[in-house]
């Protein structure tokens, strides 16, 4: 299957990455060959095989609810781009209802 | 052309675990931004989250609680979004293995009762909070990040605000009960979103719906609600089309407007979290839950109809809540008659909390103070009247309910030695009411009474003052 | 007086114990090294000079007593791996000046055993690579040759291991990224079982597939040192419960008996013959030793590489997504907006190789796609891992070749992702299945090192460390050393 640049850049956008015409192009390509590469699975036939996201044969791992005191805020804020008064600093968020638990 | 209003819910609850859901820091926090926070709530760059177990089962508990299977394989997925109030940019969530699925509760509006079935209860972690400022600039603190919730789906099974109501009254009341959260709509514990939409009577197919947030009471879902269905109806009368959108409630003019319209459906790349290791809820764990469980609004219901013999909605109201469910049994258990309690919590005591807004924990009344006085009233020793003194003195300024009602001299009259003389000098001082009276008129009598009453500051045992007046009046 | 550079842990540990040499000396001699060598390798990141001598100056007033294997001796940590207060980078723009406030489990596991980490070493971005061409500091070069790449992902933890500058480190693996370096540079290298190793605190790539792991210059170093760095770690859910057996235990050279698998799609089309030449010279030494060496089938490894770009891209672009520009990291100045923090931040911060696995992650996993691609690669890895369950019921180990070729040239393959993908082939499976593997130095083509891959059970490193170690006995591959560390130039 070849991938279209429509949807690279859709991608892209839910990547917040951006490209320029010339990468979008070469990416349009790239991406399209490592797919190509990644249908021959097609092959395999895979009716009635569990999926498989992790081989840890760990179960029910859990800590026990014991709460401990949070990281020195100076500490957390050490590499911090922006702060205001012990707060997170970012340039407006427009509220456009995506967040939410 | 008729429509029928068709909705669901998603409530999302804070369980009052004592740490985060993945991380250890406290699930309760103080007031300083981001200080109960550490770095997996940070997301610092190669942490790693782990199930907190209490989380875990206070997950199953409230899904048990609300009639549901529990899924005994069990994962947790990731649901990928940027935001700055989520600093993984992907919450751990639980996707296609919520550990509730296909469960259902009972609702009763205007006597009718009706089954809203619940698609899924699944566990996740809140967002952090943001505050926008003024000066284009929004702040951040993550001291919410990672509190455990649950997330409970309705099926699209309501069909009017009213019904909404209901059903939220009703989950709120039975997770209370089971004590896995406080569920404060106000304080945000439980929060709640709206899906509407309007469909042609009789057509089976559900129309578009919007999606409503915002919604911080009760009330607000029901006002929301309400609004939106006019809205819609307006909308489609008038041969418009609804848009699929997310309409914020606006609290100042009880209107829903516009937040954005959905672009084709949001695109979350959920994929198994592979942090985290599955789950196996053996049968036994889950019994183990099952047992763990206490009496629940519905049981206590009914126990209170076939037990104690209260009337339907007396039962119905005294559960809404398990505060005052409990206050209502402690008060029993301290020797008042179930009416008389009853009749007191949800006449004065709930008009007292509704128009001082409060919570009866707040109060001073005690189910002792209340079961004295009850017992004050069943005795003779005050009337209901001076009751409501009594009362007013008890919830606000609490104390021994026989203590307040000696020292401020509120006993009953009721020896005749004591009344006869007051109601002579009443009778004498109305000679045309007694003529009334030989006339027929029983008017008379309550005139006579109220000025009697109003001689002894209402004191007079009502039951003794009537059979000592009639004596009375016919010696005249 | 001897070059302390070449010595192994066991002597470092004699010389230490017994004060012919201090720790301080070990140490400064260690730094010297590397900065007599550094302009050739171009291994280190980020050195840690000042507080190693501290550690070192520690070291030696407390006194090092013969409990304590590996105290005094110097380590290299690849820098995808977070120090309290040294920068660690990814090898990324985007952390290019990030101080950990926290210490990843691994580097207190160093701290406890009296390790003395002397620096970060160079990597592909985010373990992005196999080349370590992918960084955006420098470019490693293959301590045999300096035209030639390291290998990587952990290239600068391979190449400063083998120039000498370092007696061990540690690298992680996703795909191969500690065996091929090793096995480029002819060292030894081992990918733990998943799970044998806490991952807490390592930058995480896909956490489904990483593994921290070891590189020394022999058998014995190595497992040393990953008795030091294993065990369950409360902080990572997917860490194994299980006690770590002692690994030189079983290292007497005797394998007599032992059952050994090779499979043939590692020995067929696309193996450079050099390599499969010694491949199965060292089939006739196992033989020879007294093992079963029997040919097997692994039929679904072929699609282990188009099963890893979909699993480790999918969830790198996950993972990778807390870089934002936020909290920390690189922000752009560029910013007019929120969406510019994001966008832009992470299009400057990031490099081609991560942005080219992003996109493809995030493909992976988009609406419509994801049946297609997450979810079949993660049922054909069901399959990948029955071939190995299966072969492990008759045989205690597989072996076959690291890579497809001996190092390549400096900028070769940089413009080909696909050819750079397939030279993972052989080591993909192993971290799909979760199962150990490691490299051991088996010959040489053309002057340059070829790498033994050993595949072990679940948990079962011991074995393999049994193996090898009886291989390099039976062998001086280990002991030939290239130019910069003495070696004849020719
Ligand atoms: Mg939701
Ligand atoms: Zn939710």
């Amino acid at each position: 299957m070849a991938i279209s640049e429509e949807q690279v850049k859709h991608v892209a956008k839910l990547s917040k990455l951006s490209f320029s015409e010339k990468e979008l192009h070469n990416f349009t390509e790239q991406l399209g060959e490592i797919i190509d590469m990644v249908e021959l699975l097609e092959e395999v036939d895979t009716t009635g095989v569990s999926f498989m996201s992790n081989v840890t044969e760990n179960l029910n791992v859990m800590r026990e609810d014991v709460s401990e005191p949070g990281t020195d805020r100076d500490e957390l804020f050490k590499n911090i781009p922006e702060a205001e008064n012990g707060y997170i600093k970012v340039p407006a968020i427009m509220d456009n209802g995506e967040a939410g638990a | 052309m008729n429509f029928e209003t068709v909705i669901g819910l998603e409530v999302h609850v804070e369980l009052n675990t004592n740490s985060k859901i993945f991380s250890p820091t406290p699930a309760h926090f103080g007031a300083e931004p981001n200080s109960n926070t550490n770095i997996i709530d940070w997301s610092y760059p190669g942490v790693l989250p782990v199930m907190n177990e209490r989380a875990l089962e206070f997950g199953m508990k409230a899904a048990l609680a609300l009639n549901c299977q529990i899924s005994q394989l069990t994962h947790f997925d990731r649901k990928n979004y940027f935001y700055p109030d989520n600093p993984k940019a992907y919450q751990i969530s639980q996707f296609d293995e919520p550990i509730g699925h296909d469960g259902w509760i009972e609702i009763e509006v205007e006597g009718k009762k009706k089954k809203i079935r619940i698609e899924r209860v699944h566990l996740e972690e809140d967002a952090g909070k943001n505050i926008h400022g003024s000066a284009g600039y929004s702040y951040v603190d993550l001291n919410r990040q990672g509190t455990p919730l649950i997330e409970i789906v309705s099926e699209a099974d309501m069909r009017s605000p009213e019904e909404a109501y209901a059903y939220l009254e009703a989950v709120r009341s039975v997770i209370q009960f089971t004590g896995v959260s406080d569920v404060k709509m106000e304080e945000g514990s439980m929060r709640c979103d709206a899906n509407i939409s309007l469909r042609p009577y009789g057509q089976e197919a559900f129309g578009t719906k919007t999606e409503l947030k915002n919604l911080n009471s009760l009330s607000f879902v029901k006002k929301g609600l309400a609004f939106e269905e006019k809205r819609q109806a307006r909308v489609l009368l008038s041969g418009g089309v609804i848009d699929q959108e997310t309409r914020r409630y606006d609290e100042a003019t009880a209107e829903t407007l516009l937040m954005r319209v959905k672009e084709g459906s949001s695109d979350y790349r959920y994929f198994p979290e592979p942090d985290i290791p599955k789950f196996e809820i053996s049968n036994k764990w889950i019994e183990k839950i099952r047992a763990s469980l206490p009496e629940l609004p519905q049981e206590r219901r009914q126990r209170y109809r076939d037990q104690l013999g209260l009337p339907e909605y007396d039962a119905m109201v005294l559960t809404l809540t398990k505060e005052m469910s409990d206050f209502f049994e402690a008060t029993l258990e301290n020797g008042a008659d179930a009416k008389q309690a009853s009749n007191w919590l949800m006449g004065e005591v709930s008009g007292y909390l509704n128009s001082e807004k409060m919570e009866l924990g707040a109060t001073k009344l005690t189910p002792n103070n209340l079961a004295g006085m009850i017992q004050l009233i069943a005795d003779g020793t005050i009337s209901s009247k001076i009751a409501k003194k009594v009362f007013k003195e008890l919830i606000e300024n609490g104390g021994d309910a026989k203590e307040v009602v000696e020292a401020k001299g509120l006993v009953q009259l009721s020896d005749p030695a004591q009344l006869l003389p007051l109601i002579n000098e009443v009778l004498d001082q109305n000679q045309q009411s007694i003529d009334d009276f030989k006339n027929g008129k029983d008017r008379a009598v309550g005139f006579l009474v109220g000025q009697i009453m109003k001689a002894t500051k209402g004191k007079a045992n009502p039951g003794v003052l009537n059979q000592l007046l009639k004596v009375e009046l016919e010696k005249r | 007086m001897t070059k302390l550079y070449d010595l192994d842990l066991v002597t470092l540990h004699e010389k230490l114990t017994t004060k012919e040499i201090s720790a301080t000396e070990l140490t400064k001699a260690t730094f010297d090294r590397i900065k007599e060598t550094e302009a050739n390798i171009d291994a280190f990141l980020t050195l840690n000079e000042e507080k190693a001598m501290q550690k070192a100056a520690e070291l030696d007033q407390a006194g090092i007593t013969s409990d304590q294997p590996l105290a005094g001796i110097p380590i290299g940590i690849k820098d995808n791996i977070v120090t309290k207060d040294l920068r660690t980078t990814a090898a990324s723009k985007i952390l290019a000046n990030f101080e950990p406030i926290y210490d990843a489990t691994v580097m207190n596991k160093v701290y406890q055993a009296g390790l003395i980490p002397v620096g970060k070493l160079n990597m592909d971005e985010f373990a992005m690579g196999g080349s370590t061409e992918n960084s955006y500091f420098k470019t490693t070069k293959n301590a045999w040759d300096q035209t030639k790449v390291p290998g990587g992902s952990s290239g600068g933890s391979a190449a400063a291991v083998a120039a000498g500058q370092i007696p061990v480190s540690l690298g992680s693996d996703t795909g191969g990224s500690i065996r091929q370096p090793a096995g480029f540079n002819g060292i030894v290298g081992m990918k733990p079982t998943y799970g044998r190793v806490s991952r807490f605190g390592l930058i995480a790539f896909a956490s489904s597939l990483d593994q921290i792991g070891t590189l020394t210059r022999n058998v014995k170093d190595n497992a040393l040192a990953l008795n030091a760095i294993s065990g369950y770690d409360k902080k990572d859910g997917t860490s194994a419960n299980l006690a770590v057996p002692d690994f030189t235990a079983g290292l007497t050279g005797a394998i007599k008996g032992m059952r050994i698998g090779v499979p043939k799609e590692f020995m067929g089309e696309g193996i450079q013959k050099e390599v499969r030449e010694a491949v199965e010279k060292a089939v006739i030494t196992f033989k020879e030793l007294g093992a079963i060496v029997e040919e097997i089938s692994l039929p679904h490894s072929k699609y282990g590489v188009a099963v890893y770009y979909i699993i480790a891209s999918s969830e790198a672009s996950s993972n990778l997504q807390r870089f934002d520009g936020i909290r920390y990291g690189y922000r752009s100045e560029n910013v007019k907006n929120l969406e510019d923090v994001y966008v832009n931040s992470r299009t400057e911060g990031f490099g081609m190789e991560v942005k080219r696995r992003i996109m493809l992650g995030t493909f992976s996993l988009s609406a419509g796609y994801y049946d297609a691609y997450f979810k079949k690669a993660g049922q054909v890895r069901s399959l990948i891992k029955q071939d190995f369950d299966r072969a492990f019921e008759k045989y205690d180990l597989i072996i076959g070749p690291t890579s497809p070729t001996v190092a390549y040239g400096l900028g070769e393959n940089i413009n080909d992702p696909i050819t750079m993908y397939m030279s993972d082939i052989l080591t993909i499976p192993v971290n799909l299945a979760g199962v150990p593997g490691m490299s051991i130095p088996c010959g040489f083509a053309a002057g340059l090192p070829v790498g033994l891959q050993i595949i072990g059970k679940h948990f079962d490193e011991a074995t393999m460390y049994k193996a090898a170690y009886a291989f390099e006995q039976a062998t001086d591959f280990h002991q030939q050393k290239p130019t910069i560390l003495g070696g004849i130039a020719e």
